[in-house]
């Protein structure tokens, strides 16, 4: 057996795993936590399959931000965790179609030279070059449309996302930096020019000094 | 003459030979990084002591030099304590997760030409993946001690760590525009051409010089990254007593405390790789090598160590603002302007 044919066994094994118990698991956290593992595990996979700009945008993407702001989520929550089986049974035809329907879009591709799928051959990678580079070729000269226009759509949600949150309240005592950068002494601080006062023993009403 | 000599012990090996081959590789770069981590603290105390005036550790093995070595003990005898109401398995699974990435990530870091555990073509997105796993550590830990302190340590801790990645991630854009690769040897070969390097004063030509905006928001976005003064809010030992770690003691506290100094020697290395020309020499007369690249890191350590002496903690509104409306504004304005000149005739990477 060769080492990477071991590696994705391990990888399988253990992503198949942390699936499970991503469904399994009582506590919420160590769900989103199992679910973090499982998207590793995959870009382990996607390593093998030598597409290494997948599985580290997966990784920095998923792993490194959206599922970081999840567990944020979930950890704020107080979850009571019996309630949380209720609707097992409720919730289990849904479920379980959504599962048939991904299981039959999985055999569709694994048997996919019963329905003609070797007539679209697969992309040969120019050799010495990596799947970084040949993937931004490709975006941004066939696909730069497309790809411009996501963007655009992202930085719409993006805007569109902080407007809905953003409410600016009128009793916070927000400080803005540059306005107390700008602060001069003269604003603050005003001085005096005065005679000075000579210091004279303090008496009492007959002249005797208070002992 | 490597090869000659590691070819019968390949071949009595076989298979096992890249699996062993490579794990002697990971423990010659690891148990170096470990001394380096243990004498940085005793660098940093003595650093702090002095710009104190102060003397510092002086008292264990001659001029103190012994107490790193002390101080391991001390915390290696200690019992590890695990609180009554905390999540069993993830309590001990935080500092793990804390210290693996830091030391996963020296994989890509080149020590000298060829002298890389793994030359991979994306090892800067390795090292953003692989960089944006240690903020679970921290989360972990903070949620596992079922503390309110620890837990609000996190949080400010993770909303910090994510925040000024966006930073760093596009401050390395620029980089790699300029260096038009992903390959960490391959930027630094190219920080060896340009008009400065044929003079002899190669310095000059390092990325620093054309892309020092960038440089700063890279440095100082490192700084916060590794949550230390001035922006340690995450300890912030006066509010929250020392945040997401409060729980630990013994190993389970070492383990936080190592990955810390770890990931510093880390972003130092990466300041170095990126902006300072990695292992090449400053001047034209002298060979580059390893040697070069301890200097830098050293230097940039010995940067964190003064920043941490002389400036007061950050409010944490002014970290966010620092981070969100300066940092990114200024890399994403930069990244146009690097775009321009290296399309334009004055451009000096060709």
């Amino acid at each position: 057996m060769e080492f990477t044919t071991f590696l994705f066994y391990l990888f399988a094994a253990v992503m198949l795993f942390s699936a499970l118990r991503v469904i399994t698991a009582r506590n919420p956290v160590h769900a989103v936590l199992f679910l973090v593992l499982a998207f590793f595990n995959a870009a382990g996979l996607w390593l093998l399959l030598q597409a290494e700009f997948l599985a580290i945008a997966l990784i920095m993407v998923y792993v490194g931000a959206v599922m970081v702001l999840f567990l944020f989520v979930v950890m704020m929550l107080d979850i009571n965790i019996e309630r949380l089986r209720h609707g097992f049974w409720g919730h289990l035809p849904l479920g379980a179609t959504i599962g048939a329907i991904m299981v039959v879009e999985m055999a569709t591709v694994l048997t996919g030279k019963y329905f003609g799928l070797s007539n679209f051959p697969a992309h040969a990678l120019p050799v010495g070059e990596s799947n970084t580079k040949a993937l931004a070729r490709i975006l941004f000269t066939d696909y730069v449309y497309p790809f411009e226009l996501a963007s655009v759509i992202l930085l719409v949600a993006i805007i569109a996302a902080v407007m809905l949150t953003l409410r600016h309240r009128k009793d916070t005592k927000g400080m803005r930096p540059s306005d107390q950068v700008a602060v001069k002494r003269s604003d603050r601080l005003r001085i005096v020019a005065m005679a000075s006062e000579n210091e004279s023993p303090a008496t009492d009403s007959k002249g005797g000094t208070p002992l | 003459m490597m090869n000659a000599f590691l070819a019968p012990i390949q071949q009595w090996l076989g298979p096992v030979f890249p699996l062993l081959w490579t794990l002697l590789k990971i423990v010659l770069i690891l148990v170096p990084l470990m001394l380096s981590v243990a004498y940085l603290t005793f660098w940093e105390r003595k650093v702090l002591g002095w710009m104190h005036v102060r003397i510092g550790p002086n008292r264990v093995g001659p001029w103190g030099l012994l107490q790193p070595i002390a101080d391991g003990l001390k915390l290696f005898f200690k019992e590890v304590i695990l609180p009554k109401v905390a999540d069993r398995e993830l309590y001990f699974v935080g500092p793990v997760l804390a210290i693996a990435p830091a030391l996963a990530m020296w994989a890509v870091i080149p020590f000298s030409d060829g002298w890389v555990l793994a030359n991979i073509d994306a090892g800067v997105l390795y090292l953003l993946a692989v960089g944006s796993i240690g903020v679970y550590g921290i989360i972990i830990a903070g949620w596992a001690s079922n503390s309110k302190y620890a837990f609000l340590g996190a949080m400010r801790s993770s909303a910090q760590m994510i925040s000024y990645e966006v930073a760093m991630g596009l401050a390395l854009i620029s980089v790699l525009m300029v260096s038009s690769s992903l390959n960490l040897s391959a930027i630094v070969h190219g920080q060896a051409h340009g008009y400065f390097a044929a003079q002899g004063i190669g310095f000059l030509s390092w990325n620093w010089l054309p892309l020092l905006p960038v440089f700063a928001v890279y440095l100082i976005s490192g700084v916060a990254e590794l949550n230390r003064a001035p922006f340690d809010v995450v300890e912030g030992e006066s509010e929250i007593v020392a945040g997401h770690m409060v729980e630990y003691s013994g190993m389970s506290f070492a383990m936080f405390f190592l990955a810390e100094y770890a990931n510093m020697i880390l972003v130092a290395a990466m300041v170095s790789v990126f902006f300072l020309g990695g292992w090449l020499s400053p001047v034209g007369f002298l060979p580059g090598g390893f040697f070069w690249l301890a200097v830098k890191i050293s230097a940039v350590l010995f940067f964190f160590l003064w920043i941490r002496a002389t400036f007061p903690r950050y409010r944490y509104d002014q970290i966010m603002r620092l981070g969100w409306k300066v940092f990114v504004p200024l890399t994403l304005v930069w990244i146009l302007v690097v775009g321009v000149w290296m399309m334009s005739p004055l451009t000096i990477w060709k």
